[in-house]
């Protein structure tokens, strides 16, 4: 059928030359540096704030900290229809789930409900999470969830693609007990250093710190972020 | 006597068995020599902005079918609610389609809640359907209205992915657009400066974009008003003609003329009366 539709007479229609570019057929991506660190009494969590597709940016104010509920956030790397997806869908769980229980849900349930997402359709899915934030049973807390669905506590983590150029840094700079100064500085340090040689991360640094009176969200501009010696 | 059942759990969500067997049939085509149909899109340049009493949405008229033009003057700036409107880049059928769908059921809810539509419900129920079908629906929309929350500005992304942001562009235009506004975009704009901003956008689209052209359309949204402008600019009007070059009768020399009648005998006649009820 294919091939009785193809005779031989049939001129050759060449649609090659596309009116499109590529990057408008590419998924949007969010290239990405993402970070969380525990500190006694909370969480800091940041985030570059550049969108991609392909070479192109197409969001470069992005807010990749997302909340879930009033004091857990979650960082989204990947692909950004998807992680806004599983993102929407989690809040409503949670919140569903902190009406039944009368109470403010715990940070593991809300990375077990992201686990649960990203190990079902793992093959679906392009994300890479970090959940953190606040309770009252253990304090603050970070779980990450990368690519693949497994889920871990940790002290501190780095995602995204920028990822990979920081992990020297936060190795070697990270000291247990830090206070909650020196932890948004910290993460703004290994954020900018991620920032200046991924061409994926860029824009903003977008920072949150999660403790028991809740949450304080701040913003370091390009000419703000901490410069270091090579520029 | 034994029935034949053909054991399928029954599988949520979509199959996408066919576009795996599209891709082949694609890949067997190319081999001999010929291309499948393109889908028309709309190549497109179709942006928004935020300004200080509500959101001003332009858009380019040019419908592409690979490298032909295959509408002049097409409407790229859908009704999605009396208080929200949509432009859609992309596949014209997906955009079209999805626009009337989601507005469908917008109506239907706002008929439920007794309340006028938000844009955030809007924004979602697009994301959700776009995201269902995984990329497959070819429609990047930029998303705008007034509604009792104020004035807001969506992009949507074919895949399901949305920035709400104050100044968005979309369609193979869209870079040229942006560097427009990224020059001159300016917190709290008059609606005046903000509807020459827009059209400039969409102009830079036309001009220096291959797959958009002709005319500029604009929808400016207001608390209180809609004001649908199409077209707000002619940017490329058909010029008229300096020459005429039609031949004066006489110009060929008749040599000589032969008139032969045809005889026809009228065989058989059938009246047809047409059902005019």
């Amino acid at each position: 059928m294919a091939a009785a539709m193809a005779g031989e007479g049939a001129t050759r229609l060449s649609y090659n030359h596309n009116l499109t570019p590529e990057w408008t057929r590419q998924e949007v991506s969010t290239g990405t540096t993402i970070m969380a660190v525990e500190f006694d009494g909370g969480v800091v969590m940041g985030a570059d704030s550049r969108t991609t597709t392909g070479a192109y940016i197409a969001n470069r104010v992005t807010d990749k900290l997302t909340q879930i509920h009033d004091q857990i956030f979650c960082c989204r790397s990947g692909s950004a229809a998807d992680t806004q997806a599983i993102a929407d869908a989690v809040t409503y769980q949670l919140g569903f789930h902190s009406i039944e229980l009368d109470e403010a849900p715990l940070v593991q349930t809300a990375a077990n409900l992201f686990k649960e997402m990203c190990y079902k359709y793992r093959e679906e899915l392009m994300a890479g999470i970090i959940v953190a934030g606040w309770d009252k049973r253990r304090g603050g807390q970070v779980y990450t969830v990368p690519m693949g669905g497994m889920m871990v506590r940790q002290p501190f983590s780095i995602g995204g693609s920028g990822s990979s150029y920081i992990y020297g840094f936060v190795d070697s700079s990270y000291k247990r007990g830090m206070s909650k100064e020196e932890c948004l500085q910290f993460t703004a340090n290994a954020l900018s250093l991620a920032m200046e040689r991924d061409g994926s991360s860029g824009g903003v640094v977008r920072l949150a710190a999660i403790s028991e009176s809740g949450v304080e969200r701040r913003v370091i501009l390009g000419n703000q972020l901490p410069k270091f010696a090579s520029c | 006597m034994a029935s034949l059942s053909v054991c399928q759990p029954q599988c949520g969500g979509f199959s996408f068995e066919n576009s795996k067997r599209n891709a082949l049939l694609e890949a067997e085509f190319t081999k001999l020599g010929h291309s499948l149909p393109a889908a028309r899109k709309t190549g497109t340049t179709i942006c928004g902005v935020v300004f200080k009493d509500g959101v001003v949405l332009g858009a380019d008229t040019r419908a592409t079918e690979g490298m032909i033009v295959a509408d002049k003057n097409c409407s790229k700036i859908h009704y999605i609610s009396p208080n929200i409107y949509c432009c859609g880049a992309g596949t014209a059928a997906d955009t079209e389609m999805t626009t009337q769908i989601i507005s469908s059921n917008l109506e239907l809810h706002a008929l439920s809640t007794g309340r006028p539509s938000r844009v955030a419900t809007a924004n979602r129920m697009l994301k959700q359907m776009l995201f269902r079908y995984q990329g497959y629906i070819g429609a990047a929309l930029v998303l705008g209205g007034v509604d009792s929350a104020g004035p807001h500005l969506y992009s949507i992304y074919p895949h399901g992915s949305t920035d709400k942001l104050p100044y968005v562009t979309m369609g193979s235009g869209s870079l040229a657009a942006m560097a427009v506004f990224e020059d001159r975009y300016k917190q709290d704009m008059e609606e005046g400066e903000a509807k020459q901003l827009v059209r400039d956008a969409i102009a830079a689209g036309i001009f220096n974009d291959l797959g958009s052209g002709s005319n500029i359309d604009l929808c400016v949204i207001t608390k209180n008003n809609i004001d649908y402008i199409r077209p707000h600019d002619k940017a490329n009007k058909k010029g008229v003609r300096s020459g005429s070059y039609k031949y004066k009768r006489g110009t060929t020399g008749v040599l000589t003329k032969n008139i032969i009648p045809l005889d026809l005998e009228l065989v058989e006649e059938v009246v047809q009366t047409m059902d005019t009820s």
